[in-house]
């Protein structure tokens, strides 16, 4: 039985497509099968005439065409029968599912190589005639009869279930409905009895209240959660149902039979996919739940629901039922006897005064593949019980906090530029890091002919990146001044590295620009990195700038160089968009220290009276924050810690959250908890967006979340596309081509399939339809296809690069 | 792959005799897929099952050689086994299987030459007799180039013939960044690097027939940043350490290429590279990677020489625009695999057309880099001879640009 229990497994949809280049072994089914029923008929003789072929056939399926053990089925069941039974009725054969228990059985052989010495040529010789005629009208051949080694059928697959249409079968020969007998009960399957189910739930909550009148508040509200998280992915009752079979769970979307009891189950409509086997179990049994059989109520309590869900005693069920007859898995009898899992929720719904809401239901039915997969991974995971839930308002927490304001900024320009540099003075002139350390890298930088970066060094801290002396990805540091609580990113000039930059640059609120001074630096960075990266840092919403005109102690404070690097910048910054009034500059030296924290006393600085770089910070103002909004958190990086496995970094770019809530990780669309999590470094209850977060989940598993995910609200997930619009401005031609698409941290291929139009700067009214070619400075609608799904939702900022440079960057649509 | 008979020429076809092939290396069973169209005729040697009755009733079944004609339904091609399965209805009288039954005929490479029998139901049309005189012709090179082509994390492993390329394998591994500690970031880089060489490794298959000299010609690491030059030193090291001979030798001769990413796509960046140009120097895809290249400089210049897309395209080759002087017509060649008769031959014709003007058809193909592009360009693309204008202007009716007006007012930038 076991194997046909394998057959039932199989996902119907892979069959199908092995359909067409098994029909050769279909052939031999069916001449096995014809035997088969002859071989049969012999044997029972005078018999023969009280069982049909159907019923026949169906025995040798069952038995593997085994004419013994089919006889002796057939003679207890039809023609000796101890208890008349209702005979299993015939359902269409679907030649597709027909197919498949040979096929497992048979060895693989034909697929594997094939190779055909070119000797013979004996074997070629006389096929010519043969083939010869066959373009006039190749129907015509005909293998004459059947030899009688090879008993041929004179009838193709077709006309064999000619009287059995797919999904059509004949009235008199339809299943046979037994109603069940026991009365139905609602549950959260659906059966929509609303009546009922609040008597259960009645029920329930009354025993549950009895023995759990100290819950506190708090669990209910965990309880709660863990519904609301729930209706995004998948019901209990599948967790609990689904035979831990990844291929099975395909199944549920199609099938639809109902197990009652210990009624035998008849398909209750002709199925096209369904032969003998009768889905085991399929979806939410309608339960019979006696009210004995209610659980004690203590099963309630969140952290045994928080088992039953994520682990614990998984139920293991063990065929003990003569599937045969039947086709009644074991596991659905097996589930009557333990409580149901939805018992269980609407216990705690009862309890918490909260109607089962209907929406819910609904969704768990249409659940997908992906949902019963991982909710059976989730089985597994662990059993740690739910992280526990403060239930705060965050917002109004926030408003009642006296925290700092906070505020994270970006480093740009081109390669060597000093960025690194600047940030390690900064840190130092801050006490950030002290003297000693410094003194220390110093002496390891000097160790190895690269004592210029030491102050570099405190933020470059990869191997590579010193030995190299080059920043390869984003550092981030912190620092606060009496007003603000600020966040570096450090990002990395080189153009090799930009996807970093971008990474680094899509968490700031606002840009410092490094850009050197000295002779012939400036020149070559602004053809570089510094008007790239001051293109890429506007094209991504950052607004204000702060240019660090650095090195001036190289060209020995210069006023008319800071000047005329002053007018060139600002002409580009403001030609990218920058308004003049958010950009500022000032004159430094973050090798010596000049205007970064402390205001330089050279007297060749004189001239400068404007703010130092720590003052210019100070001034500026964090851009607005959708705290309202549903949660997302751009994940920028993914690391293990002691307090989680998967402890990931990032920016909350949109609403709330906090300890002890549900997220859902988009694209993999598994839901995680958050077990703790720090905001700025520090341990904290609750976030919000533009606050930097370190969150330590829990119930997922590492291979879930990567670097340039989004984790999001499970009720207001982001959605994961393969295709999207995007309203871009071209920096270079755009036509069909392969491009990166950056969104963060995220960097995917894809490429441009259609430009559906040109857009007007201003109005944004189409000018042009499916232009040929977008000329740099154009604004386009452009498609975008990617090679895999990846969460993006209107609004987002997206750039296109191919190549190695930048050629769009535009706002989803 | 050549001809049976030394008789045969791709002149002399005789359209109902077929033209007998023989494949004689792995590489041919991609040829074949390219040329067995959707409706053709198939004869080859294949394996089928059947069932015997002994005297007793009992059965068995066992497999039997038999040679099968098959009216062509589809073709699945294995890139990575070099397997190629033909699916069809039979048509020829056998003792064995009926007529009109299915069957696949799945021919793979090892050792031992095959011979097979193609018939097209739609006459040898020239792109078809381009096709296989391609597949006839003696490539003398055929050396293999293995490119790993990577980033932090992420590496494909790509093997290059002289027709395509494969994607061997894709390998993916997060790895800490900078809050864990510098340690487990380096250590995560290593693992990657294990995994990216043990992959390596096992496509570098000694037993397998594309590197029967047991070393591809080329190993070429491509990489932006210095993913790819870590990653060559990571593979001296651990052939020092195991002392293997051969990878020392294989990571010496590696060349490291500059690339903007790590995915696929960059390919084109490596094929362009001095290094794969040294070692694949006439092969077919270097060709056709320049001429995309230079397609895409030509249509910077907008200056109405190059145009893609169907409609515009066959505009200009019936104004007669893709001509002698420098007119090219490029089409992906899968265009042709599973055409209807009259589509067929509209795009035959236009082929026809463009050589009868004097001038240059390509086929290119999707499983190379180059094809690739061409199909992002919609299949079809053309290099004029003399510039012609507004040849979209008319075909405004597509959809797509309804979506207009709504979105004004958010500013990009
Ligand atoms: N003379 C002088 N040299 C400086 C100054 N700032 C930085 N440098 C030098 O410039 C070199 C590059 O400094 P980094 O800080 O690594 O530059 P970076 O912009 O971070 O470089 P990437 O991150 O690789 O793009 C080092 O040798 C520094 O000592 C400065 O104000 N004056
Ligand atoms: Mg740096």
């Amino acid at each position: 039985m076991s194997r046909h229990r394998a057959v039932r497994n199989l996902d119907y949809d892979e069959v199908m497509d092995e359909f067409e280049e098994n029909l050769e072994e279909e052939e031999e089914n069916r001449l096995l099968m014809e035997q088969g029923v002859a071989d049969v008929r012999d044997a029972l003789g005078a018999e023969a005439a009280k069982v049909t072929k159907t019923q026949i056939e169906e025995a040798l399926w069952h038995y593997y065409y085994d004419v013994d053990k089919s006889v002796t089925y057939l003679t207890t069941k039809f023609i000796n029968p101890p208890q008349p039974k209702a005979p299993k009725p015939a359902a269409p054969k679907p030649t597709g599912k027909f197919i498949i228990p040979l096929q497992a059985m048979l060895p693989h052989e034909l697929q594997d190589s094939l190779h055909w010495a070119e000797d013979n040529r004996d074997g070629l010789g006389g096929r010519a005639s043969r083939l010869t005629g066959f373009r006039q009208d190749h129907v015509g051949f005909r293998v004459p009869g059947s030899s009688p080694s090879y008993p041929l059928p004179p009838v193709c697959l077709s006309t064999h279930f000619h009287d059995m249409p797919w999904g059509n079968i004949p009235k008199g020969r339809e299943s046979i409905l037994i109603p069940p007998v026991v009365p139905r009960c609602g549950l959260l399957g659906g059966s929509g009895a609303p009546p009922k189910m609040t008597k259960l739930q009645a029920l329930a909550a009354a025993r549950k209240k009895k023995a759990q009148e100290k819950t506190s508040e708090q669990e209910v509200e965990q309880t709660r959660t863990q519904m609301t998280g729930l209706s995004v992915s998948s019901t209990p009752t599948q967790k609990e149902n689904t035979p831990l079979s990844g291929a099975f769970s395909k199944r549920l979307k199609t099938s639809s039979s109902t197990a009652q009891g210990r009624v035998p189950i008849i398909p209750t409509e002709p199925r096209s996919e369904s032969e003998q086997s009768v889905e085991p179990i399929t979806k939410e049994p309608e339960v019979v739940a006696e009210p004995v059989q209610v659980p004690p109520v203590k099963k309630a309590q969140p952290s045994a629901f928080a088992q039953t869900l994520f682990g614990g005693p998984t139920p293991t069920f063990t065929i003990q039922q003569d599937v045969v007859t039947l086709g009644l898995a074991p596991s659905v009898l097996e589930a009557f006897s333990k409580p149901s899992p939805d018992d269980i929720v609407l216990a705690a719904q009862a309890k918490a005064g909260k109607k089962p809401p209907a929406g819910q239901t609904k969704k768990s039915k249409l659940s997908t593949t992906n949902s019963v997969t991982s909710s059976v991974a989730e089985l597994k995971i662990d059993d740690t019980p739910l992280p526990k839930s403060r239930n705060l308002n965050v917002l109004s927490e926030f408003e009642k906090s006296t925290q700092k304001k906070n505020a994270s900024f970006v480093v740009v320009g081109h390669v060597d530029a000093g960025k690194s540099t600047m940030m390690g003075r900064l840190l130092l002139d801050l006490n950030v890091v002290d003297q000693r350390t410094v003194e220390k890298l110093r002496k390891e930088a000097h160790m190895i002919g690269k004592s210029s970066f030491a102050l570099a060094w405190v933020l470059d801290q990869r191997t590579e990146e010193r030995s190299r002396g080059v920043t390869i990805d984003i550092a981030t540091n912190r620092f606060e001044t009496d007003t603000t609580a600020f966040t570096i990113l450090d990002a990395p000039g080189h153009r090799d590295f930009i996807p970093n930059m971008i990474a680094g640059a899509s968490q700031a609120d606002f840009a410092v620009l490094v850009v050197d001074a000295s002779t012939g630096a400036f020149e070559s960075g602004l053809k570089g990195q510094t008007k790239e990266h001051s293109l890429l840092i506007r094209s991504m919403g950052v607004s204000r700038i702060i240019v660090a005109v650095n090195k001036l102690d190289m060209v020995n404070w210069s006023q008319e160089r800071f000047d005329e690097i002053k007018d060139q910048v600002s002409g580009f910054l403001s030609a990218t968009g920058f308004q003049k009034k958010n950009i500022a500059f000032v004159p430094v030296s973050g090798l010596h220290g000049d205007n970064i924290v402390k205001r330089s006393e050279n007297p060749a600085v004189a001239w400068y009276t404007g703010p130092t770089l720590i003052e210019e910070l100070e001034l500026s103002e964090p851009s607005a924050r959708a705290m309202e909004k549903p949660l997302r958190i751009n994940v920028a990086e993914v690391f293990r810690t002691q307090q989680s496995q998967v402890t990931v970094s990032g920016r909350v770019d949109a609403g709330s959250l906090q300890m002890g809530d549900a997220v859902l990780v988009q694209p993999a669309t598994e839901k995680a908890f958050v077990k703790s999590l720090l905001v700025e470094d520090a341990p904290a209850d609750w976030a919000v967006a533009g606050q930097s977060v370190v969150l330590h989940l829990s119930h997922i598993d590492p291979i879930h979340v990567r670097s340039g995910d989004i984790i999001c609200d499970p009720n207001k997930p982001i959605p994961k596309e393969k295709t999207f619009n995007l309203k871009a401005l071209a920096f270079d031609f755009l036509m069909p081509m392969q491009v990166d698409v950056h969104r963060g941290r995220l960097h995917a291929a894809g490429k441009i399939t259609a430009m559906p139009a040109l857009l007007d700067k201003v109005t944004g009214a189409v000018t042009k339809k499916n232009p040929r070619l977008v000329k740099p400075g154009q604004v386009a609608r452009v498609r975008v296809e990617l090679d895999d799904q990846v969460p993006l939702e209107a609004g987002q900022r997206v750039v296109l690069r191919s190549g190695g440079e930048t050629i769009a960057a535009g706002l989803l649509e | 792959m050549r001809f049976a008979s030394r008789r045969q020429t791709v002149a002399s076809i005789d359209e109902t005799e077929g033209v007998e092939l023989i494949i004689t290396d792995p590489e041919d069973l991609w040829h074949a897929n390219n040329l067995i169209a959707i409706g053709d005729i198939v004869y080859a040697p294949t394996l089928r099952k059947v069932t015997t009755e002994s005297s007793t009733g009992s059965t068995s079944t066992q497999k039997v050689r038999v040679e099968l004609a098959v009216k062509v339904t589809d073709t699945s091609f294995d890139p990575r086994a070099s397997e190629l399965r033909v699916m069809g209805t039979i048509v020829n009288e056998n003792e064995i299987a009926a007529v009109g039954q299915y069957h696949t005929i799945s021919l793979k490479y090892s050792d031992r030459d095959i011979k097979f029998t193609i018939w097209k139901m739609q006459g040898w049309d020239s792109v078809a007799r381009s096709q296989l005189a391609e597949a006839v012709s003696e490539t003398a090179n055929k050396d293999v180039v293995f490119a790993i082509v990577m980033q932090e994390g992420v590496a494909n492993l790509c093997l290059i013939t002289q027709s395509r390329t494969v994607v061997k394998q894709r390998i993916e591994h997060t790895i800490p960044k900078k809050r864990s500690s510098r340690k487990e970031t380096e250590g995560g880089m290593s693992d990657f690097y294990g995994k990216v060489l043990s992959a390596l490794l096992a496509a570098i298959n000694f037993n397998d027939p594309y590197s029967r000299s047991g070393i591809p010609k080329q190993l070429l690491l491509a990489s932006p940043g210095f993913v790819a030059q870590n990653f060559r030193a990571y593979m001296k090291e651990h052939a020092e350490k195991k002392g293997d001979k051969p990878l020392a030798r294989l990571a010496k001769e590696a060349a490291v290429v500059h690339t903007s990413t790590g995915h696929v796509h960059s390919l084109n960046e490596v094929l362009k590279s001095p290094e794969a140009q040294a070692t694949m120097r006439d092969a077919k895809f270097t060709n056709e990677t320049s001429m995309m290249d230079s397609f895409y400089q030509k249509l910077r210049q907008d200056d109405g020489r190059a145009w893609y897309g169907v409609k515009p395209v066959a505009k200009a080759i019936r104004e007669g625009a893709v001509g002698r002087g420098g007119g090219v017509l490029m089409v992906n060649s899968a265009f042709f695999k599973s055409m209807d008769v009259a589509e067929r031959q509209k795009y035959v014709a236009l082929v026809d057309k463009v050589r009868a003007d004097g001038g240059d058809v390509r086929l290119l193909s999707s499983d190379h880099e180059s094809g690739q592009r061409l199909d992002a360009l919609g299949g079809i693309a053309a290099l004029l001879t003399y510039p012609l204008h507004d040849l979209d202007e008319d075909d405004d009716d597509e959809d797509g640009a309804q979506v207009a007006g709504s979105a004004a007012g958010t500013t990009i930038i």
